[in-house]
């Protein structure tokens, strides 16, 4: 039983890391309704960046953070300029191929600049087990994944408070809601955009640090970031506490299939059809096909908005 | 002054409704399988054949499936590369196990086996649409080609796992060498495109757009969206199933479900916004643009490296083919988001008056 719950919080813990990329997609989905595929490709840029700035000029921790910091605002605000811009008013699935372009961009450019090689990112946490619940339950849990869980806890209460409590969160929604109708009651759409693609860039940072230090930055790093969609999907893509219970969803799900459900999917095809598999690596799937149930029976996400169809 | 419709006179119904109204079209059609059928097969070098024009030929095919799905009917899907797995999977089991199976059967069964995975993962898209259907999709890609490499039986117990693919012969013709594989591919590559050209003027053709256009309204005026979108999610994973089949049997030769990945999925995305989206002529634009660029590139970058005597840092070529891939994308989606297919109609435009413009 032990077991089973040192699966289930180490599962809920990688979760918030997905959660973590995730509330990027939802920032710039509730602000300019882009559904932007590049999020993970800006995660893995901002990430190089940073250990390039370190690597390369030897900068401490915080200035190679503001400048990855600045490195990031200036990718959302050219954005912004060259790709958003003269896509206004297009419908949904342009932009979405759009950003889809945008992210094989990034990723080119990331990967030229800095090199191809997988970095070692240390941020000073130790991916280890904390001692006094290891003595008194016996059941690892990792310091680090506590950590990024209480990063991820502060992101989702500073941008709560930011969309809901602040004049330009307020704009933000508007915008999200309708372009034309934001246009025609004076909020500035440009400078909205600008923004929310610079919070964008310093979330993806932020998720960026943590998935480098935790399995080093490299390419691969985009394919962790494909994981947000399901977490989306379940969890809703307006909603920042959609994507935070999804995550949690998503990461818990996926490490018990792993663990419990492979290998009794394996015994079941050996008593019904008597063959032996070794199904392991449900992981890679299983998000997605959990998303794709889900849709069908809620396509809106557990807190997502209703749509309704307008002819 | 040579390409016009004027003095062309259309007497009879079948006359109005051909493929090609305009007789220089059909001569120009007419030439062009020529140059296809005869000229190539003699002129080109097997470089040319195996490197370039067969997979450009069956990439072509795969666009062409997409593009049903996703120009005509308006459902994006990230999983075409999957539905190439399913194909060739399926087209090596029926050849192996079904004893004396004609080879264009076996890759025809390949296709219908496509087609069934494909309308099973484009249910959702009943429910659901636009980037939500995406992710829907995202989950075929991620589960079927796991599914074929874990389950033993697809291929055939394989200890290394990877499986060669029979040899190609119909009738006691064995299609060996690049040029006759070329051909056979182009065949069928030419017949699938035709019905596809066919099938989109068609009823059903009208259908999938109007659902695209707008599928409420669609309802509104009658149309089965249902039957629409289903049938064209089984036609779309069809061609994808076929292309897929011929990757593995004409192309490299082996049926390997996980080269057929994600990755591969994008490209020929790519090759549908590139090309042009909604359009047969643009699919086969496509394909060719996107095949094409990473040699010009290739063979760019190093002609300019040794010109400058520069000594390239490896993955340089590869990381420039991401950015022109991303950044053409964004530029035609942008600046011209029919495509190249568009510019095509431009010119015919533009030499409908030449020499003589206003």
């Amino acid at each position: 039983m032990s077991f089973f719950f040192e699966v289930l919080i180490g599962g809920l813990l990688a979760g918030v890391m997905y959660s973590l990329v995730a509330l990027g997609f939802v920032l710039i989905y509730k602000a300019s309704g882009v559904f932007n595929f590049a999020q993970g490709a800006m995660v893995f840029f901002a990430a190089l960046t940073f250990v390039g700035l370190q690597e390369r000029f030897g900068l401490p921790f915080w200035a190679a953070f503001v400048l990855a910091l600045s490195v990031m605002v200036l990718v959302g605000i050219a954005t912004e300029r060259i790709v958003l811009r003269p896509l206004v008013n297009q419908p949904q699935i342009s932009l979405f191929m759009a950003t889809i372009g945008l992210a094989f961009f990034i990723e080119g450019l990331a990967q030229l600049i800095w090199g191809t090689e997988v970095r070692p990112l240390d941020l000073g946490l130790k991916d280890e087990p904390i001692e006094s619940v290891l003595e008194r339950l016996n059941m690892v849990i990792s310091k680090f994944d506590l950590t990024a869980a209480a990063v991820a806890g502060v992101l989702v209460a500073v941008l709560a408070v930011f969309f809901n409590k602040t004049r330009i969160g307020r704009a933000l929604r508007a915008v999200a809601d309708d372009h034309q109708g934001a246009l025609a009651v004076g909020i500035p759409l440009k400078q909205i955009w600008a923004i929310v693609w610079s919070a964008a860039g310093f979330v993806a940072l932020v998720a960026g640090l943590m998935w480098g230090a935790r399995n080093g930055v490299q390419f691969a790093l985009t394919f962790v970031a494909l994981k947000a969609l399901p977490v989306l999907i379940l969890g809703g893509f307006e909603s920042i506490a959609g994507a935070i219970v999804g995550g949690l969803i998503i990461g818990a799900a996926e490490k018990l299939a792993e663990i419990f459900l492979a290998p009794k999917l394996g015994e079941w095809c050996q008593a019904l059809f008597d063959v032996s598999l070794n199904l392991s690596g449900i992981e890679g799937w299983f998000a997605y096909v959990m998303a794709l149930l889900f849709l069908l029976v809620r396509p809106e996400g557990l807190f997502g908005e209703k749509h309704i169809d307008r002819v | 002054m040579l390409y016009r419709e004027a003095g062309q006179f259309k007497t009879t119904y079948a006359a109005d409704q051909q493929i090609f109204p305009i007789r220089q079209d059909r001569w120009a059609m007419v030439a062009l399988l020529a140059v296809a059928f005869v000229v190539v097969p003699l002129a080109a070098g097997d470089y040319w054949l195996t490197a370039i024009l067969i997979p450009f030929l069956i990439f072509a095919l795969a666009t062409i499936g997409l593009n049903i799905l996703t120009g005509y009917a308006g459902q994006l899907s990230l999983g075409s590369a999957a539905f190439m797995a399913v194909g060739a999977v399926a087209a090596y089991n029926f050849e192996l196990r079904v004893p004396g199976l004609p080879l264009l059967a076996g890759f025809l069964l390949g296709g219908l086996a496509a087609a069934l995975v494909g309308v099973a993962f484009g249910l959702p898209s009943l429910r659901i649409k636009g980037f939500y259907l995406a992710v829907a999709t995202l989950a075929a890609q991620f589960f079927i080609p796991w599914l074929l490499v874990k389950v033993g039986w697809f291929s055939n117990y394989s200890a290394s796992g990877v499986i060669s693919a029979q040899q190609m012969e119909i009738l006691g013709y064995a299609f060996d060498t690049p040029a006759k594989k070329y051909l056979l591919v182009l065949a069928i590559v030419a017949v699938l495109a035709l019905l596809a050209k066919n099938l989109v003027r068609s009823a059903v053709g009208r259908g999938w757009m109007a659902v695209r256009d707008m599928d409420v309204a669609a309802e509104v005026i009658g149309i089965p969206i249902v039957k629409a979108k289903l049938t064209a999610f089984a036609v779309s994973s069809f061609y994808c199933g076929v292309a897929g089949a011929l990757y593995a049997y004409a192309y490299v030769g082996t049926v390997q479900p996980e080269d057929l990945n994600l990755d591969l999925s994008f490209r020929i995305l790519f090759m549908v916004i590139i090309g042009g989206v909604g359009s047969i002529l643009g699919s086969f634009l496509g394909a060719a643009f996107i095949t094409l660029l990473p040699i010009f590139l290739e063979v760019g970058l190093n002609g300019l490296a040794q010109a400058l005597s520069l000594e390239l840092p490896p993955g340089t070529t590869s990381m420039l083919q991401l950015l022109a891939f991303g950044g053409l994308i964004i530029f035609f989606l942008i600046v011209e988001p029919q495509g190249l297919a568009r510019l095509w109609q431009i010119t015919k435009e533009k030499l409908r008056l030449w020499p003589f413009p206003h």
